[in-house]
């Protein structure tokens, strides 16, 4: 049972060292980061700050050098691959390049078929389980029947990031990480997918991890901004703090670089 | 992946390579069920005749015979016997025997024989020239014996009872017989090898037996090296640091030297075709681990296989279908040019004798063995060596061309 006290992730200390000798790097270092049920937060910062390595490491896909993580006020356990199947039907999520996302040699059919066996869904009749994908589909403003049979590389990329999306709405997790989803993505598609993944996470009500350069975005996106530099959280707090009122240079340095920030930002206009 | 498929057959270099594959394979399928003779069986009573056509003289005999007026067969039949070197040594031993120099025409075949005839003294002995000298001059006198007679030639057969011989039929020079009407004639196109086999139906054999065993060899190496390769690139951590722990120790160990070990400790009767292309892919796959790790590991953090974790796929599931397809391109050209080195190898053992066993199946190795062995390359006896050659060759060059074909499909880079 989710404790009610303790937030549903939770991580303390998290670091994560490269290499060894005079090439060791520190790419995360003693980052300590909390996120509430249904909350959206953004971590910004420059590439090689670490916001990556940080991502997998809340994902599990590597494991940390130094820390504690806590999944629901307990310790994670991930050792075994039934227990990170447990974990991954809870946290999930949208990699940076579309292109590079898919394997090219399954079709688009498989991808989701295997969202719905994730759920345990597997024995469903086959038309129940195309309803569910024409359903995932249409909600990204996508035709099943146009993508059945088809391979992820015969779409655009915007096209593939919202199939990530269409995903993410059959996986149903609590929390998704979105790692610099958009910085592959034209502006027109830009916005429209981050309008359909606002849509989701109002429907489903996960919490959502947004790793960005973009200021931008994470102003009006987001409950709480982190911002990271050399692999630590430089400043913290909800983005009318962070961002109307920087107070390190870091952050200021990279709130400047944006070239304009809109006064308003109407992600159905844009 | 079916375009994939397409552009490879549209290369030039991968075409011409299976084409030639191809055709070799086809020779190898068809020619035993056309020419059913063991590969193995002994035609041949003496070591390394030559290739040509071979027509039972006896059978010859007792055909019909035709009648050919023709004008140049005298002189054929003498240059057959008295070519150009004979002319020149008989014109050398006539100076020593003290004839005048203008008096010797080597061009006048009448007379210089006469000559030959009134002063060849098979007793005398001049100084400086040896017994192996003296040998061939009186051989080449015996063979001098009648060459211009106009004569016919006489089939005897003994009277069992009296021991005296009976005039049977007369054969004339000009009398002729025509090939197809003879009863036995033998075609060797490659000739015979020492043992007296035909080179021809022993080379189709040696070829086959040798892909099999490229082919046996390929599979073994590719497989160990692809597993091997694939967990150590995959797991990581002490699975790959043992994995490689025991590459490095072949990598070290000259595979040759490996291989020559093996094979001596396993015993010539022991010692199949199978077996040694076994112990050749045992031997052999240590590169294609390291390739298949380095490359595992650079697809290992790659995005897709991210994904297909996150949608809860097994360690075999994502090996399988997320890493395996992206590295199968390099695996099929590793995998042919096993093939290739796999037949060298086993052409490499045979001729230190360490090939398989003799008495079995001739392999391309062996043939060369039995040459080398026979001394063929010294008597110039080509046919017994220069044909496997060829074909080793054919074999490696059309397997190697496939796999550069393949690496331009794969590798865009590479095209010219």
């Amino acid at each position: 049972m989710p404790n009610q006290t303790e937030p549903l992730f939770k991580a303390v200390g998290l670091s994560k060292e490269f290499g060894f000798g005079r090439q060791k790097t520190l790419a995360v270092n003693q980052v300590d980061l909390a996120l509430e049920e249904g909350e959206v937060i953004t971590i910004v910062g420059e590439s090689g700050s670490g916001k990556t390595t940080l991502a997998k490491m809340i994902l599990g896909l590597i494991s940390p050098t130094g820390g504690e993580v806590f999944f629901r006020g307990e310790p994670r356990d991930i050792s075994t691959y039934r227990k990170k199947l447990a974990y991954w039907k809870n946290i999930q999520a949208i990699f940076q390049d579309p292109y590079s996302s898919f394997n090219i040699f399954t079709k688009i059919d498989t991808v989701l078929l295997d969202c719905i066996r994730m759920r345990g869904n597997g024995n469903l009749p086959r038309e129940k389980k195309r309803e569910m994908m024409a359903e995932a589909c249409s909600f990204v403003n996508l035709k099943f029947e146009e993508l059945t049979n088809k391979y992820p590389f015969e779409l655009s990329g915007g096209q593939m990031q919202r199939l990530m999306i269409a995903r993410i709405f059959l996986l149903d997790p609590k929390i998704l990480i979105a790692d610099e989803i958009t910085s592959m993505i034209d502006a027109c598609s830009r916005a429209t997918i981050l309008d359909m993944l606002m849509e989701l996470r109002d429907k489903i009500g996960m919490t959502v991890v947004f790793i960005t350069h973009d200021v931008g975005l994470a102003y009006y996106v987001s409950d709480k901004v982190y911002i990271m530099e050399h692999g630590k959280f430089v400043e913290s707090g909800t983005p009318d703090e962070v961002i109307l009122n920087p107070k390190g240079d870091y952050t200021k340095r990279l709130i400047s670089d944006v070239p304009k920030i809109y006064e308003e930002w109407d992600l159905s206009t844009v | 992946m079916l375009h994939t498929i397409k552009e490879v057959f549209r290369s030039p270099k991968f075409t011409i390579g299976l084409a030639i594959f191809v055709v070799m394979l086809l020779v190898v399928f068809i020619y035993p069920l056309i020419i059913t003779d063991d590969p193995l069986d002994i035609i041949g009573l003496g070591t390394f005749f030559e290739p040509g056509i071979y027509v039972n003289l006896y059978d010859g005999l007792e055909s019909k015979t035709y009648v050919l007026k023709l004008e140049d067969a005298a002189a054929n039949r003498i240059a057959s016997k008295l070519g150009e070197q004979e002319r020149l040594d008989i014109q050398e031993y006539l100076l020593l025997a003290g004839v005048p120099e203008e008096e010797i025409d080597i061009e006048d075949t009448e007379k210089l024989l006469e000559l030959w005839l009134n002063n060849y003294d098979p007793t005398v002995r001049f100084p400086g020239s040896t017994s192996a000298k003296r040998k061939y001059y009186a051989r080449l006198d015996a063979s001098l014996d009648g060459l211009l007679s106009t004569e016919a030639a006489i089939i005897a057969v003994k009277n069992e009872e009296t021991g005296e011989l009976e005039e049977k039929s007369l054969v004339k020079q000009d009398d002729y017989v025509n090939v197809s009407k003879v009863a036995n004639v033998r075609v060797l196109p490659l000739g015979t090898d020492n043992f007296g086999r035909d080179m021809l139906t022993e080379l189709v054999s040696a070829t086959g037996v040798s892909l099999r065993i490229g082919l046996i060899a390929g599979l073994v190496a590719t497989s160990i090296g692809l597993t091997l390769g694939l967990l150590s690139g995959y797991i990581g951590g002490w699975v790959d640091d043992v994995i490689m722990f025991i590459t490095n120790l072949f990598i070290v160990i000259p595979s040759f030297v490996l291989l020559v070990l093996i094979s001596y400790s396993i015993g010539q009767e022991q010692r199949g075709a199978s077996t040694v292309a076994i112990v050749i892919g045992f031997t052999s796959w240590v590169w294609t681990a390291r390739a298949v790790r380095a490359q595992v590991i650079s697809l290992r953090h790659r995005d897709h296989v991210n994904l297909s974790k996150l949608s809860g796929h097994s360690v075999a599931h994502i090996i399988i279908f997320d890493i395996l397809p992206y590295i199968a391109s390099y695996v099929v050209m590793a995998f042919i040019l096993q093939i290739s080195s796999g037949i060298l190898a086993e052409a490499g053992l045979s001729i230190l004798g360490l090939g398989p066993k003799t008495t079995d199946v001739p392999t391309l190795g062996l043939m060369m063995n039995w040459a080398m062995i026979y001394s063929a390359h010294i008597m110039g006896k080509w046919w017994a060596y220069f044909p496997v050659i060829v074909v080793i060759a054919l074999i490696s060059f059309s397997l190697n061309l496939m796999n550069t074909g393949l690496d331009q499909v794969f590798n865009p880079t590479l095209r010219d």
